[in-house]
């Protein structure tokens, strides 16, 4: 085994960084230092710390080395996506590429805002969002604050790892099953209805059923994976504060009311946080997967809206400039929300 | 409902029957849907579209599962899927674990800076088009690389399994190691490695089952048919196909035996592709939620 202080074996390309640093900052800091009228003695500790630093940087050199491949990935597929977001102002030309391509100002953002379809998207896309957190989000906290109410513990046990099942499922799968349970014409459901003498209901080629199916199938398939994190937030709260509820007379309801949730609103408030910094992307995969001709009044929102006219029919810019005003509202709300949670509730992401 | 009900405040017995009566309802909503398409896939879909059949199989057949032994774009579909699955979790594991253990590490001078650009994407990203831009720029497209190369860390896994380094290893450990002149690399490889078999678990399951589902990605990076993964080929069959049935079916009912048996072929594909995950799930769902617990901490 090498020892690991040893100046030959640091590559080269790590060292020249470092060095740089010490001599730049060699060559700015006497002026600046006479100016203030600094003593030798600070400028010999500062230069000193400068090399305590670089130490510190090359005697872990390999761990940088470890890092060169995720770090180049980030660049590469995260970092140069933002780049690549300039084309948003641009009248984008593949022949010319990303930065050859002439600027347009706001030019793909105006087309957008006075675009036709521009309402309906921003209501689509809100509303879904807005219902799924009105209904999908309050679910698992209730599911979880009944299993933890369960005194069974084999029976608790079953209720969980069989609500967590449909999480495991694809979405192609799940749609695959609403086209087979809600299908118009052979769908199991409408079989029923049929033979009731009912009428048949167009789950899946109507707008109207579309957000109901869309976030009841959500929460059929993630209510249990998602309680996962509040039941074990439940199991971690004291049950000195449960006894002494229970002396002072609360029922069990109160108990759940006082003590359960106080308990759990500190990951509440941050999965709400986290939720609303994904408000404007929610599902839309499964949106794609649901979407047809029929409901598309209900269904079309943002992201899908970018895939048809970017993917399909490559209109890039345009559809670049329509997904960067997504995630600047994305990001705003990120930030407004998470700067009230801190205000008002004292939990906040950062 | 037990004994040590019994001697509490009086609504606490009525309390334990909502309880349970809750529950029960929701075990059958969450089961009856899956156990209704497994029955299904074994029945004579003249009964399943009569309604006839509503949980256990009637007129057991296995016609369907038949049917698509001799399907070659689902069998394609699922070698596919195998490769890009095994190929991309490896990879995955691979990029993950260089990049969390170093950032595990207090002394790393840059740390948090490197940490913020990280986490940063999860919360602000170029979006759908650039990213295919950068993608389509590196020839990627109608090639397996492209859904393995672009999805190769998770953001989320990363700081989970960053989490678990720094507060499942003793630092004194490392530093031990590190004072009688091992590596980094060799620490890792060695000592934290071997340590880490749980956060490992739960690193193959997320990301082997975010593959094996995954469609969006094949849907917009791969033209070639023949490197179609297996949720492309489902997607095809049960929801594209399902608009162009009806097309054809209109109104009318006659419904031909081939319309009735592609209805139930339907049903055995879903078994099909979902039988893999989750037949391996009854075992390894413990490490699920272990991943759940060690992400809910704040690193």
């Amino acid at each position: 085994m090498r020892h690991r202080v040893q100046g030959a074996l640091v590559p080269a390309v790590i060292l020249t960084p470092c060095l740089g640093v010490t001599t730049m900052q060699t060559k700015l800091k006497p002026p600046a230092a006479g100016i203030a009228g600094t003593t030798l003695s600070q400028r010999e500790r500062f230069r000193s710390e400068q090399r305590r630093l670089c130490r510190r940087i090359l005697v872990r050199y390999d761990l940088y080395l470890m890092l060169l491949i995720p770090v180049a990935w980030y660049l590469i597929f995260q970092y140069g996506p933002m780049y690549g977001v300039q084309i948003a102002f641009k009248n984008f030309q593949p022949a010319k590429g990303i930065v050859g391509s002439p600027w347009v100002g706001v030019d793909n953002f105006e087309r957008f805002f006075s675009s036709y379809y521009f309402g309906r998207l921003l209501w689509n896309t809100i509303s879904i969002s807005l219902y799924s957190l009105l209904f999908s989000f309050p679910i698992p906290i209730l599911l979880a604050l009944l299993i933890n109410e369960i005194r069974s513990q084999s029976f608790k046990k079953w209720l969980q790892n069989v609500t967590y099942i449909p999480h495991f499922i694809s979405v192609v799968v799940i749609v695959g099953m609403l086209q087979l349970f809600l299908g118009a014409q052979t769908g199991f459901i409408n079989v029923l209805l049929h033979a009731a003498g009912a009428e048949k209901i167009a789950f899946l080629n109507s707008g109207e059923w579309f957000k109901t199916v869309f976030i009841g199938s959500n929460i059929w398939q993630n209510m249990g994976w998602q309680s996962i994190i509040y039941i074990a937030a439940l199991s971690g709260i004291n049950p000195q504060l449960y006894e002494a509820a229970k002396m002072d007379g609360a029922s069990r309801f109160h108990r759940i009311w006082h003590v359960s949730i106080p308990g759990i609103l500190p990951i509440i408030i941050i999965l709400l946080i986290l939720d609303v910094g994904h408000f404007m992307n929610i599902g839309f995969e499964k949106i794609l997967l649901m979407q047809n001709n029929l409901n598309k009044d209900a269904s079309d929102v943002i992201q899908t809206f970018i895939y048809t006219n970017g993917i399909l029919k490559g209109d890039f810019g345009y559809t670049s400039a329509i997904g960067l005003f997504n995630s600047v509202i994305n990001f705003a709300l990120l930030i407004l929300i998470n700067r009230f949670a801190r205000k008002k509730a004292e939990t906040s992401l950062w | 409902m037990n004994n040590k009900a019994a001697g509490r405040i009086s609504d606490g017995k009525w309390f334990d029957a909502g309880i349970y009566v809750i529950s029960a309802l929701i075990l059958i909503v969450v089961l009856y849907p899956l156990l209704f398409v497994l029955s299904a896939s074994f029945s004579d879909p003249v009964k399943v579209m009569s309604g006839d059949m509503w949980l256990l199989p009637k007129g057991f057949t296995m016609e369907a599962y038949k049917e698509i032994f001799n399907y070659d774009a689902v069998w394609t579909g699922y070698r596919n899927t195998l490769i890009y699955t095994t190929a991309g979790t490896l990879l995955n594991l691979l990029l993950t674990t260089l990049a969390a253990y170093p950032l595990s590490r207090k002394d790393l001078p840059g740390r948090n800076l490197l940490m913020f650009l990280i986490t940063f994407t999860m919360f602000f990203s170029g979006g759908l088009i650039p990213t295919y831009l950068v993608v389509k720029g590196l020839a990627l497209v109608n090639t397996i690389w492209a859904l393995i190369i672009p999805n190769a860390i998770a953001t989320y896994n990363l700081i989970v399994m960053r989490t678990y380094f720094q507060n499942s290893i003793p630092w004194e450990i490392q530093e031990a190691s590190l004072i009688d002149g091992c590596s980094n690399f060799r620490l890792l490889t060695h000592i934290i490695l071997p340590l880490s078999k749980p956060i490992l678990a739960v690193m193959v399951l997320y990301y082997a089952v975010g593959h094996w589902n995954s469609f969006f990605n094949a849907l917009i990076y791969l033209r070639n048919q023949e490197l179609y993964p297996l949720q492309l080929v489902l997607r095809e069959i049960l929801i594209v196909s399902q608009s162009n049935i009806l097309d054809q079916a209109g109104s009318t009912f006659g419904m031909d035996e081939k319309l009735l048996l592609a209805e139930s072929i339907k049903y055995a594909l879903i078994i099909v592709a979902s039988v893999p995950v989750l037949i391996m799930y009854p075992f390894v769902q413990r490490h699920f939620v272990k991943g759940v617990m060690i992400g809910s901490l704040k690193g």
